[in-house]
């Protein structure tokens, strides 16, 4: 299981993930991203989407994933709360899970898309770290 | 920031390697050291006319500093970048000017609060009332408020008031994706989340009497500002050009300090691309406020019927604009970033409403919900390409401001002050809190004496409507 966490910027929001494997990394850090605009815990899996994309370089793969979760949950008006991330070579294959928006969630703040900015993707001692500033 | 890194031009304005930093001593030392950082890498692009500049509200962005302005000349090999306009391309203030006065509204600030929080569409998750087709968003990307004016949001005179009296031209639907396409087909007329805001205020100090008559500005006298953006389809543009562009500067041999600057020469085939969908979503902005700023006056009119919200002014600070400069006693044309900067034309200039001409263009620098905003005027010398201030700006993070205040708890003290906020969001509260952002006095007066803008206006918060 991934853990996330946040570090200072001073207009927005830094994100980071980590796991032992580079996919849960992504995902903890797609968990850090959607925490920003409501409380997961509220939110039920009850629909999933699905997406691919191509991508060789790990850091641009980490925004493109954000940014991709991102625009599926605006065009699908769904709030978001658990992610799924597979990985071949320069080859990824994502989803998520959730429901349509009600007055009952607890809204937070918008995330516009993840930026280039801190963006890093690293591994240290057995463990992946993904982390980069969101704009809010 | 370290001030001993800088040299000290006037007391309002600091160099620092192709970098100029406008602002006092007070506020410059405050700033992160990234501003200086990020500025001087602006300043190291090819094609930069003058010096790479932040203004007085500067604070540290991403690519870019939030505050920072930068001009560079095509046609020796200036480049456009997606990180110098940011992800909410176009966001920028709509004031509205009432014919009520704080009596007026005195009476009846809860229900009017209410009621505008229900008409305007806030906060994430939130969609607007209109749902376009797509044909129908290509019209709004080429006609901007224009269309919004001929569907009936709005008048007709609004335009005048408007920057680039509602539209801009060279728009490039087809530069745009299909992902931004959708992202914006529910979110016209929204006001977003994060810093955005309905705001009812009062001008409660006039510093400029000439300017406030030519703005029809009176003490006691009640505005509207709406600050929001291209919504959905700006910041899908800016997030398919951020990594489009960087991968086109690295193709092109452009060396960047950061990989934010994504950026290429103007004169290239992706520098045309982003410029051509950037200017569809400056459409989309100033259609947005438009919209936004009719639902407003229904608000209005259904609590004071007869009530009049004038246009007073619309001014973006998130963009790229092309515009002729004397430089060095030649007059250039240039491409002019200003991200987190506001355009401040000077006196007499053709491009602002002829009402306006004798002193002018209004200058809005929107301030925190619990402190104050200001309207200036645009000054003539102005050192920085027309260019000026256009908020408190932050000076600190937002997990910060998490950790020091509780949301509702604040939204209580506000109301004791007399400030009725409206919002879904606590976090958004919290993270917004008045305490979280500069001195926007000193913001406005630092502006005033590095000469970028000179204050007519105060405007105190009375009711904010929040994302």
């Amino acid at each position: 299981m991934g853990r996330y966490a946040y570090f200072e910027h001073d207009a927005d929001i830094g994100i980071e993930g980590s796991g032992k494997t580079l996919e849960e990394a992504f995902e903890s850090a797609a968990m850090a991203l959607f925490s920003i605009q409501s409380d997961l815990s509220e939110i039920k899996p009850e629909r999933k989407l699905r997406f691919e994309f191509s991508e060789e370089d790990i850091e641009y793969a980490l925004v493109i994933w954000l940014n991709r979760l991102i625009y599926e949950a605006k065009h699908l008006r769904l709030a978001l709360c658990r992610f799924g991330l597979k990985r071949r070579d320069g080859f990824w294959q994502g989803e998520a899970q959730g429901e349509p928006w009600n007055d009952a969630m607890t809204r937070g703040v918008e995330v516009k898309g993840a930026t280039l900015t801190c963006l890093s993707v690293k591994k240290t001692d057995e463990i992946w770290e993904a982390r980069c500033i969101v704009d809010v | 920031m370290d001030i001993k890194k800088l040299r000290a031009i006037t007391p309002y304005s600091w160099q620092a390697e192709g970098a100029l930093l406008y602002g006092s001593h007070e506020l410059i030392s405050e700033m992160d050291e990234k501003v200086l950082e990020q500025i001087r890498n602006v300043a190291s692009l090819p094609g930069l006319v003058g010096y790479a500049m932040t203004m007085p509200d500067a604070h540290w962005g991403y690519g870019f500093p939030i505050g920072g302005v930068a001009a560079f000349d095509a046609d020796a090999g200036g480049i456009i970048s997606a990180g110098g306009v940011g992800f909410d391309i176009s966001c920028g203030i709509r004031c509205l000017r009432s014919n009520l006065s704080i009596e007026d509204i005195g009476p009846v600030m809860k229900p009017l609060a209410d009621s505008l929080y229900r008409n305007i569409p806030a906060g994430v998750g939130e969609e607007g009332r209109i749902r376009l087709s797509v044909s129908e968003l290509d019209q709004v990307m080429h006609q901007g408020a224009q269309w919004a004016v001929e569907k009936g949001y709005g008048d007709i005179h609004d335009l005048e008031y408007v920057e680039e009296r509602g539209h801009i031209g060279g728009a490039v639907p087809e530069s745009v994706s299909v992902h931004a396409k959708n992202r914006q087909l529910g979110e016209m007329g929204t006001l977003g989340s994060g810093n955005h805001y309905l705001e009812i205020q009062v001008v409660d100090e006039i510093y400029d009497m000439e300017a406030a008559r030519a703005y029809g500005l009176e003490k006691g006298r009640i505005l509207v500002s709406i600050h929001c953006g291209s919504r959905g389809l700006g910041h899908q543009i800016g997030t398919d050009y951020l990594i489009l562009l960087a991968k086109a500067a690295n193709r092109l041999g452009l060396t960047l300090p950061d990989r934010e600057l994504a950026c290429a020469p103007i004169h290239s085939a992706e520098g045309r691309q982003y410029i051509g969908a950037m200017n569809a979503a400056i459409n989309i902005a100033l259609a947005n406020r438009q919209i936004l700023a009719h639902l407003a006056r229904e608000t209005f009119e259904r609590i004071f019927p007869g009530s009049r919200l004038d246009t007073l002014f619309d001014v973006s600070h998130n963009t790229c604009k092309v515009e002729k400069h004397l430089f060095e006693g030649r007059e250039r044309t240039l491409h002019i970033h200003r991200k987190g900067a506001t355009r401040a034309f000077p006196p007499h200039h053709p491009d602002i409403p002829e009402r306006y001409r004798p002193v002018g263009q209004p200058v809005i620098i929107g301030g925190s919900m619990g402190t104050g905003s200001y309207i200036l005027a645009g000054n003539s010398g102005n050192p920085a390409f027309a260019s000026a201030s256009h908020g408190a700006g932050r000076a600190m993070s937002r997990k910060q401001a998490l950790k020091r205040w509780n949301g509702r708890q604040l939204i209580d003290e506000l109301a004791e002050k007399g400030i009725l906020i409206r919002t879904r969001s606590m976090r958004g509260a919290a993270e917004e809190a008045p305490g979280a952002y500069k001195d926007v006095d000193r913001v406005s007066i630092d502006t005033e004496c590095a000469n970028l803008a000179r204050r007519v206006a105060h405007l105190s918060p009375r009711i904010c409507v929040k994302g």
